[in-house]
Formats: C-alpha cells, structure tokens, sequence
C-alpha cells in the first residue's frame, strides 16, 4: 500500500491540537514534572514537552492504567474518552502492537481492547537517541511506523513536519483537518532521523537464551538489584498485574494494579513455597519472558530498545548491557 | 581511593572477608554498586562524589548475606545506616568490617563498630538548605493548601516501592503494604492507597532515617517523599531532642520486647 505522505507545517501542530479538542478529543501529550517528562491530558498546546529523548513512563496506561476496574458488567465504552496519544515515540507505538499480543494471547482482554479501540496514536520519529537507546538492535529504527496512526517526522530542528497518515483512524484525523496536511514535495525522512547502532542480535540472544537457564551469569548480574519495580513499570511492554478485591463498608469492587516480576512476592504460593526465591531468579525471567518466552509464543520480542528501564533504575541495572554480555559469553 | 583498594585486596587475599561492597564505575555516567569477591577485582572500585547510593541497604539482602562476612565501603549515611542497622541486631561486628570514607574523603579504618559509632556522633544529622527552604515553605501553608501539595506530588507515584528497596532501614522480610488477607494498605496505587503508604513509611522511619536521601535519588519519578521524613526528623528535634543512630538501642520513637510472641520482627 501506498503511504500517504503529507506536509505539516510546524505552525499548523497546535491549529491541530486545537481542532481535536473541538471534536472532544482528550490529548494525552509528554509533559513536563519534577524534571520529569511524562504522559498526561495536556489541557493546552504549550504544556506539550519536546526536545527530551524518551518519556519517563512510556504511553501503555492508555490502554493499561495502573489500577483498573474490572466490573462483571463489562467496559461501557461510552465512558471511555477518544484519545489522541500525541508525541509517541517509535519505540513505544510499536511497544503497543507487543502490549496488544499478550492481552489477545488466549484470552481476549475485553477491558484492553476496549481502551485501546479509542485511541488514536501520533507518533514522532526520533531526531536525537542517548546512550541508553537500542531500538535497531530489536528490530526497530527512530523513524519506524508501525503502532502509529500517524507518524510525524520533524525535517530538522525548528522545521516542517512530514505526516505518514499509516492507517484508517490516522484518515480520519485528517478528515478533521484536511487543510492542515498540505501536499509535500519530499518524503525523504532518513536524514533527519537520530543515529541507533546495533548493539547486539536478538535472534542470537534468543537462541541463547535456550540453553542459559542455569547460567551463573544471572547471579552476576542481579547482586545490585534491589528488587523494586521501576523497571516494569516504566516498560512499555511490561503486562502483569495483580487482582485485588477491595471493601468499601458494605460494597467492594474487584481492579487490578500493575504487578512486577521483580518483587519477592511475586509469585509467592499460598503454601509458603517461593520457585523465584531469589532476585536472580527473578531476573531471569524478567530477560527469558522479553527475548525468549515472548517470541516463543507470540512471535514477538518483549522488548522494543526504548532504554526506559535502563534510565529508571535506581542501581545502574543497564539491560543493553546485561544483553550485550549474555551474546559474548560462552555457554 | 588506593587505600580503600589495597585494604579490600588485604581483607579479600586473607580470607577474612568473603566480599567487599563499593563502587564501581557504571553505564551513562553513574556510579553503581560492586561486590567484590576476589582480590584481583578489587582495582575496580571507585569513590569520587557520584558515589551516594546507600551501600547500606545490601547488608541485610539474603544473596548478599549468604556470601558470608562482609566489609563495605561506609561514606558518613552509611556509617549512620550500620550503627543503626547494628542497633535493631541486623550487624554486628562478627559479619562486617566497615571501610569508612570521610566527609573529606579520606580513607578511615575502624576496628569495630564502637568506633564507627563514635566517628558518626562527631556530626550532627543536619537538613541541608535547599531541603530545609522546602520544608519552611510548606510549615507556612494552610492545611488546605499542604493537602493539595502532597496529593499533586504523591497522586503520580505508582508504588514500584523503589524508596522501599533502596532504604537500609526498609529491610522487613514481609512490609505491610504487601499483605492481602487482610489487606492493610490499599495495594492501588491511587490517591488514598500514595498517601497511605508514604504516610506510613515516613512514620515507620521516625527515628530511625538517617536522612541519606536514597528514597529520593531511587524515585524514577523524582517525587520529593524526603520531606516527610525530613520533615519527621525535624520534629524528632524538636520534641525529643533530636535522632543520632546509637549501638546502645536506646530508640527514639520504638520499643520492643525480647520476648513478643509475633515472629514476624526478625
């Protein structure tokens, strides 16, 4: 197919962001905190961050808040707002299509695939990447298109934007604003994108991971883990969660809350009984579900290089790194 | 830090300790933890001014533990950490040889944690002023208006419970908050379960924080929850004349009995 390709003015950005908020459109954009960029309903154009590398928490509580409900009345999709997710980095647009494979794995995820089905996602390519960023070496790149329902491409710093309109809702946006998207004498985006080296092979890593189980390199690794759950957290592809039933005097409700593989309890049996008694165990699987487990199963990697995780660990737990010595050492 | 090295290669290469916690040099500028096992490694250490990560909090972790008698490179909060971790029967000087580190930097050897002890009551836990501006600012605001600071501030957190990991004092085998029959604290990480749990950490720690801003530097969020127990050792000051960790146990805000029928304390 055809991509359509258009010219978006940098000017004409924030005659957009006004036309979605006319048609009743919440605007979740990267905002700005405590020197934190975050995804939040930007109230107003100019509360819009830009120039960071990569949002502290990536964009999957759109679709997987951190507490939700979970009524056996089901999701009124009424009650759910359309969402344009604004400012989607590659890493993480393609973070939804893996987020989306596990909650359609088996059982279709009715509350997921409900949020989800209102949001529409904008994706930005990558001008700039840090130390930490290893989307090419998982099979994406800093302009890739996949996940988003358009994808902006800045032509340099202070420029125009190039708009790939990649699917229907992404049309339907433009139908919103046709003037806005202007016919564009070039689609050449690849000089204006952030240089990426591969830092590894995950199909390498992957085939490892077979026969690395029992790997003492698993120990090495985790001795600085504090076994926290930033790292799952901030993943954007990050799924478990934990059911809780709450009592409000005479009435409770059933939600569930955004779990780690990290912590002790994680998969604590009643019986007292821990198979992950250690934090190198639970390491482990927090690699073996990403790029062994994961591709198994879902013909997907669990890992789309975004380097949040790496950024918000409080002990330098750096997982291009850890990757980077699983591929050389010797089984 | 060459004094630092040889002394961890000495205690290593003669067997008296099975492993020696510093610094080491770590991806994107940082500094991060190193645990050194065999003497050889021990050129890897470090210590310059990025090392802030409270080493403290691997002394009680099982893995780190199980390795056998340990040494650790103690900065002045670590120092403070030991004593106090020594002081709730977590240390002692049996499994740990403390390697200090002044506040000048200088390489400082102590023979056993008395020693340590009366090195860190040379210095007063003092908030610095940044903080201290903070915390003035907010003493000056209405309830009303200190309510919505704090609900702004903890309303994002969404409880990694990475302050809790990176706590030397948070070393409980089960915390509170994880218990769910019954269940204590809302494990939701919404408004009223934030408040409840930084709440409840900042009164745990009453008397036993030793202001070494690790909840603060583990946040991935950077949520200022060093105010409450900044704020907590100010009042500590204030009505109980003041927190200094002591081996002698003689606890601020805490008690105990030898002989309490739960068996959760350990």
């Amino acid at each position: 197919m055809n991509i359509d390709k258009r010219l978006v003015r940098k000017d004409s950005l924030e005659k957009l962001f006004d036309i979605l908020k006319q048609n009743s459109k919440a605007i979740y954009a990267p905002l700005s905190k405590n020197g934190k960029t975050t995804f939040g309903n930007a109230v107003a154009f100019e509360t819009i961050s830009d120039g960071y590398v990569q949002t502290t928490q990536s964009a999957k509580d759109i679709a997987f808040p951190r507490v939700d409900g979970m009524s056996v009345r089901g999701i009124d999709l009424n009650e759910i707002p359309e969402v344009v997710l604004w400012g989607v980095r590659p890493c993480d647009a393609t973070g939804i299509g893996e987020l989306s494979s596990i909650f359609n794995w088996d059982y279709k995820d009715e509350i997921y695939n409900n949020r989800l089905s209102k949001v529409t996602v904008f994706g930005f390519s990558c001008s700039k990447a840090d130390d930490y960023c290893f989307c090419t070496s998982v099979g994406g790149n800093p302009g890739n298109t996949a996940g988003s329902d358009i994808l902006f491409t800045q032509f340099g710093e202070g420029g125009d934007y190039l708009a790939e309109i990649l699917t229907e809702r992404g049309e339907k946006i433009v139908g919103l604003a046709p003037a806005l998207f202007e016919n564009s004498e070039t689609d050449d985006k690849e000089k204006f994108l952030a240089n990426v080296p591969v830092k590894f092979n995950h199909n390498e890593i992957r085939e490892k991971l077979d026969k690395f189980f029992e790997s003492k390199e698993w120990i090495e690794q985790s001795l600085r883990c504090l076994g926290c759950g930033a790292c799952a957290y901030v993943c954007p592809t990050c799924a478990c969660f934990d059911i809780q039933d709450e009592a409000h005097g005479k009435n409770g409700s059933r939600i569930r809350c955004w779990d780690s593989c990290g912590f002790s309890h994680f998969t604590l049996h009643t019986s007292g009984h821990n198979p992950r008694d250690v934090q190198s165990a639970r390491w482990r699987q927090r690699i073996m579900h990403k790029f062994s487990y994961m591709p198994e199963r879902l013909e997907v990697f669990g890992c789309t290089g975004c380097g949040r995780c790496s950024r918000a660990c409080p002990v330098d737990m750096n997982i291009l790194e850890n990757l980077i010595s699983i591929q050389e050492v010797t089984v | 830090m060459d004094e630092l090295i040889k002394r961890a290669k000495d205690l290593l290469e003669s067997s008296v300790v099975k492993v020696v916690i510093g610094y080491e040099e770590g991806t994107g500028n940082k500094t991060r933890a190193l645990f050194v096992e065999n003497a050889e490694d021990a050129g890897k250490l470090i210590f310059d001014s990025r090392c802030v990560q409270n080493l403290a909090a691997y002394i009680t972790k099982k893995e780190v533990k199980e390795k056998g008698k340990m040494a650790i490179a103690a900065t002045l909060p670590v120092m403070r950490s030991i004593i106090q971790l020594a002081s709730e029967y977590q240390v002692n000087d049996s499994n740990l040889i403390v390697l200090g580190i002044t506040p000048e930097s200088k390489f400082i050897e102590f023979a056993n944690l008395v020693e340590v002890e009366t090195f860190v009551h040379k210095y007063q836990i003092e908030i610095d002023a940044r903080n201290k501006e903070m915390l003035v600012k907010l003493e000056k605001m209405t309830q009303a208006e200190r309510w919505k600071f704090w609900v702004d501030e903890l309303t994002p957190c969404f409880k990694c419970y990475a302050c809790r990991a990176a706590c030397p004092m948070c070393y409980c085998h089960r915390c509170t908050v994880d218990f769910n029959q019954p269940q204590w604290v809302p494990v939701a990480s919404t408004e009223l379960g934030n408040l409840e749990w930084h709440l409840m950490r900042a009164i745990h720690l009453t008397g036993r924080c030793i202001d070494c801003d690790a909840c603060y530097n583990a946040c991935p969020l950077s949520i200022p929850i060093n105010l409450l127990t900044k704020k907590m050792l100010e009042d500590a000051k204030e009505h109980f004349g003041g927190y200094q960790p002591s081996l002698k146990g003689d606890h601020l805000m805490s008690t105990y009995k030898p002989d309490d029928k739960e068996n959760f304390i350990q």
